[in-house]
Formats: C-alpha cells, structure tokens, sequence
C-alpha cells in the first residue's frame, strides 16, 4: 500500500477554501524557510486512504484482544459521547473557575468514587498515565521520608515478576531498585523480600493480582513487613481490573496506588493514548499531592507541601468524563466487572491446561500464563510462532515474552467483555494450532499467511530502523 | 550449550576470563541463546567502577532487556565498542564478544566452573 505522501500530486488539494489573498504579515523569524511537505490530495482520495488503512488494523472493534496485562476491553459507546459533548470537549483549562463549575465537580465526584474503590483518602489526576501515575507514587513517598528527616532510605523493592515501568520509574525518582524472587508458586518469596528490607528501604512495589494472573496469598504479611521496616507500599494498579470492588487496596495495607483509568474504566487505549494515571494515597500523604486539590467539592488549591506540577492543569480531563460516565453507568454492581474477567480467564486456562503447560497451574485471576518452553525445545515452535499463527484466526496474539520468570511465555487476558462463544472460538484455535504444533509446525513457523503483511523481521527492524520518510 | 573449560562462569549467566591482574567479561551461550537475537548493547565507560553482583551494562533483544551482572568488583580498563556497532556478535560469538576488560579486581560472586555452569542451566 502506497504511503499518503507517495499519493500526493502537486496542486490537487481540497476545495474547502479558496486560495489565500491576503498577504503574510508575519514576522520572517517564526517562519519555515521550506515549505512543509504536506500531501497534496483530494478529499475522497484521503477518505479512502484512512479507510484502507484501518481495514489493515485489528483493535476491540475487529475480534478478539486478549493482550495480557494491558486489559482490551470494550469500552461502552456512551462513555465517547458523554467525553464529546461540547460543554466538556471545548473546556479551555485557563477558563475561568466559574464558568467549569461542572467540570470541577465532576472531578470531585469521580475522586470520591476513586477513594470508595481503592479505600484510599485522596486522588489526584495529574498524571497523563500509568508511568506517570507510578513516578508521582514515588515521589510522594520520597516526600514522605525527606519530610521526616529520613533521608537514609533510598532503594525500591520489586518483584521479579513486575511490569518494567516499576523499575523504571523508580529510577527516575532517584532510587535504587532492588528486585526481590518470586517463589515456586509465582508469587512474593517472603524470606527474600525479609533479607532485602532495611533501613534503606523506602518502599514496595507490588502488582496484585501479579502479572502472572495470581493473587499474593501472603499480601498482608508482605505489606505487614514493608512497614515494620519503615518503608511505604504502593500498588501498581494495572491489574485493578481483577479485583476491583471486591479487594480495596488500601484494606490490604497499601498507602500509594495508581490506576490506569484508560483499562480499567474504560477508554480505548493501545495506541499511544490519552491515558488517565490518578494516584490516591492515604491522608498522611496528602499534605504532598501534586497540581490542586480539591477539598470542599469545590475550590481548589495547592497541597501545603506539594511535590509540584506532574503535568499542565487538571490531568486528560475527558479521560475522566469516560471513566466517570462508566462508573455511573456500571453503578455498584462494578464487582462484576472482576468477577467475569476471573471467570473468562479461568474458563480459557481450563479449556487449555490439558494440552498446554500453565506456568502456574492454580486457580488465576483475569489472566494466565501459558509456559510453552517445554513444547518449544521439543518441536523449535515458540511462544512468537504461536502468537503469529493466532493472526490467521481473525485473534490478536496474547502478550509473549513476558513476564521474564517464565520461559516462553504467553499472557492471555480475556476481559469481561468478551462472550462465552468469543472465548470458544479462541480456544478453538488454540487447540488446533497445537495440533498444527505437533502435526505441521513449519505452518505455525510460517504464520501468518492471510495478513496484509506477513511475518516481519523483527530482528532486522530493531538492529536497521528507518525512522523517517526522506522526500526525494 | 557451548561452555569453554577454560572459562569461569556466574549464575548470573555471565562469563569471566582472568589475564593476570585483569579480566574479560561477556555473557554465556545459554544467555544469548535465551535472550535471542540481540539488537542493543549498553557499557559503563572507562574508569568506571562496577561492583561484584551489581549492573555492570544491559542488553537489550527483540524479546527483552537483561541487565549484565558483573561478577568481580573492579575498574573498567577497556570497553568493546565492536558491540555497541553490532551487538548480533554476541550471538554469533558469545565467548568472544567480551563487553569489558576490569582491572584492580576485588571481591567476586561464587564463581563456577564450565563443569558446574553446565550442570547448573543443563
């Protein structure tokens, strides 16, 4: 398929607007000295282009998205046109605060929702999404700790089975990470996370439900543990979707929790935003919140030892609306929501683990890992074949590769959106690629063959990237 | 799995070659084999101190990033900046794709042999 720019032919454009005649005031500083390559094309011609182009995708809308870890599900069409309408979608954030006065209380509303959910005391939007969401978590930990005069602690404990942003984003908090085993059940191993906490322990960072799809039976312990040695425990809320409105996580003794309000509550995510990362904390963290805070419901103004901005004004506000529109319309049935999610994804690992490996075979939450290292070494079919195969199948492949802890891996995350006939349907060619494994693994080795492109070198893409489009 | 006798190796999946005063250091057989094709390399600098049992670079494939654990504390001499141009030699020669040469070596991880390594990921 030819790019837009190889369409482009000069001086076809569109007719919306008749040429400019009056002439250019503007200083010569800000102008472009060149012209910018910008495709020249009718507007049927684009129409169609974008058209094409989307008929090549695969999202939500197309089938089935079980991309563990990152929860693909449907998000309600209401929550769109809610986040669409005028009065929220041609907000100015410099508006004046009495002409937002809705706006503002939604806010308030949704971070009362938020607090109910999580049991924590405050909530604040500010950051645009779940990294962000961590990193200012951290930073209101190290405000707490600096506050005290406890400047010694300065190492972050994470699990060997965590997303990568945790490290990461302790890093950019300026701390050590020290990554703690997981034990033979996937879980927290209890006595490596005792022989790494200390006086330098400034916190924990724990996923839970993990990114294994277990629920840490020993989580007051672990939180228990962390305190007793003086460090803080935040939740990485990407697997809230599991357990929320059953499990609070403030009742399981966590003081800093972000949520990815773009999974959980619903907007459509996976192409580079907006996200939404509120962070709700505890009260003792309050005095450090970032942006303003709002505490009558009303007004608002900044913490009185506020770690700063995270980011321009109020956070992805319309990301709000969406989440705040599907709480409303979910209402306190939300546990639900977990209880289909676990449903779907034990429905899936059962209908599989007869055939194949399950990295941990116990009772999971939304999601389960498939281990397919033993099939690997015996047929050379690997966890990226299998995924490239399910693309024939109408499927979008589960996150491969991760977690690290195990070998060959496959996440699968179903999500409650999906129906019982969506979930047969998968496990139906589930079952037959394994067979195609054992029977004819050069056609899983060669999948796809009915995609717009075949199987790319990802190898070759990562080592020679052509990053930019050069005009001739 | 390849695993040179004249080589020590972590269980870290790092191997170490002493040359008197001083050390090689890359990663084995089995770890770029895990790892899979390698696409990015990053090395301390010259003078840099790396610590026994600590970050000393990562590497980065088409699967994932793993950090190279050091197995001896000491002072970089010498990095090979061959990898940082084209890190698929580590796959295509692991044992000869040294990432850096330490000297003013200190204390080290347990350190196994070929044998011991092999039996340890066989």
């Amino acid at each position: 398929m030819k790019l837009i720019f190889e369409k482009s032919i000069p001086g076809r454009g569109q007719d919306i607007f008749p040429a400019c005649d009056v002439p250019c005031k503007l200083p010569d500083a800000p102008l472009r000295e060149k012209k910018a390559h910008l495709p020249e094309i009718s507007e049927n011609e684009m129409g169609r282009h974008y058209t094409a182009l989307a008929k090549r995708a695969h999202g939500v809308n197309d089938g089935f998205y079980p991309l563990g870890s990152c929860t693909m599900k449907h998000n309600p069409r209401i929550d769109e046109k809610m986040a669409a309408l005028p009065g929220f979608a041609k907000l100015h954030p410099l508006q004046p605060a009495d002409t937002v006065k809705g706006a503002h209380e939604l806010i308030a509303e949704l971070e009362k929702f938020l607090c109910e959910i999580t049991g924590m005391a405050g909530v604040t939007f500010q950051p645009a999404a779940g990294a962000h969401g961590e990193f200012t978590g951290l930073l209101l930990i190290k405000a707490y700790h600096t506050d005290r005069g406890d400047i010694e602690r300065n190492e972050i404990i994470v699990p060997d089975a965590a997303h990568g942003t945790n490290p990461a984003s302790a890093t950019m908090a300026g701390y050590k990470t020290i990554v703690i085993k997981s034990n033979e059940n996937g879980t927290v191993d209890i006595d490596d996370l005792k022989a790494h906490l200390g006086p330098k322990t400034a916190g924990l960072m724990l996923t839970n439900p993990n990114t294994v799809g277990l629920f840490d039976p020993n989580i007051m312990e672990i939180t228990k543990l962390v305190h007793e040695a003086g460090g803080l425990c935040y939740y990485d809320g990407a697997n809230l979707n599991a357990v929320i409105g059953i499990v609070r996580p403030a009742d399981i003794g966590f003081d800093v929790i972000h949520m990815n309000l773009h999974k959980t509550f619903s907007t459509p995510h996976g192409g580079g935003g907006p996200g939404s990362g509120p962070c709700a904390y505890k009260d003792f963290l309050a005095p450090f919140a970032p942006g303003l805070v709002c505490k009558d419901g009303k007004n608002y103004e900044r913490a009185e030892k506020s770690i700063g901005n995270m980011t321009g004004f109020y956070g992805n506000f319309l990301v709000m609306v969406k989440a705040y529109t599907y709480l409303l319309t979910v209402g306190k049935e939300v546990y639900t929501l977990a209880q289909n999610a676990v449903l779907n994804a034990n429905y899936m690992q059962e209908k599989l683990k007869d055939i194949y490996p399950i990295a941990f075979d116990t009772t999971c939450m939304h999601e389960f890992v498939i281990g397919l290292d033993p099939i690997y070494r015996e047929t050379h079919v690997s966890a990226l074949d299998v995924a490239k195969a399910l693309l024939d199948y109408g499927i979008h492949p589960p996150t491969i590769y991760f977690p690290l802890i195990v070998h060959e891996a496959l996440m699968i995350e179903p999500t409650e959106t999906e129906t019982k006939e969506t979930l047969d349907e998968a496990i139906t060619a589930f079952r037959e690629i394994y067979e195609r494994i054992f029977n004819a693994p050069e056609t899983v080795q060669n999948a796809p063959q009915t995609t717009p492109v075949l199987r790319l070198d990802d190898t070759k893409a990562a080592r020679e990237p052509h990053l930019r489009y050069t005009f001739e | 799995m390849n695993t040179p006798k004249e080589l020590k190796y972590s269980r870290d999946d790092e191997w170490i070659r002493y040359e008197g005063e001083e050390a090689y250091i890359g990663i084995t057989d089995y770890a770029q084999s895990e790892l899979g094709d390698l696409v990015f390399v990053n090395l301390p600098e010259v003078d840099d101190e790396v610590v026994a049992g600590e970050a000393l670079g990562d590497v980065e494939s088409v699967k994932a990033v793993a950090d190279v654990i050091s197995p001896v504390s000491g002072v970089v001499l010498e990095i090979n900046e061959d990898l940082l141009d084209d890190a698929s030699l580590i796959n295509s020669d692991p044992y000869g794709s040294w990432f850096v040469k330490v000297g003013s070596i200190g204390d080290n991880v347990e350190l196994l042999s070929a044998d011991e390594y092999e039996e340890y990921r066989g």
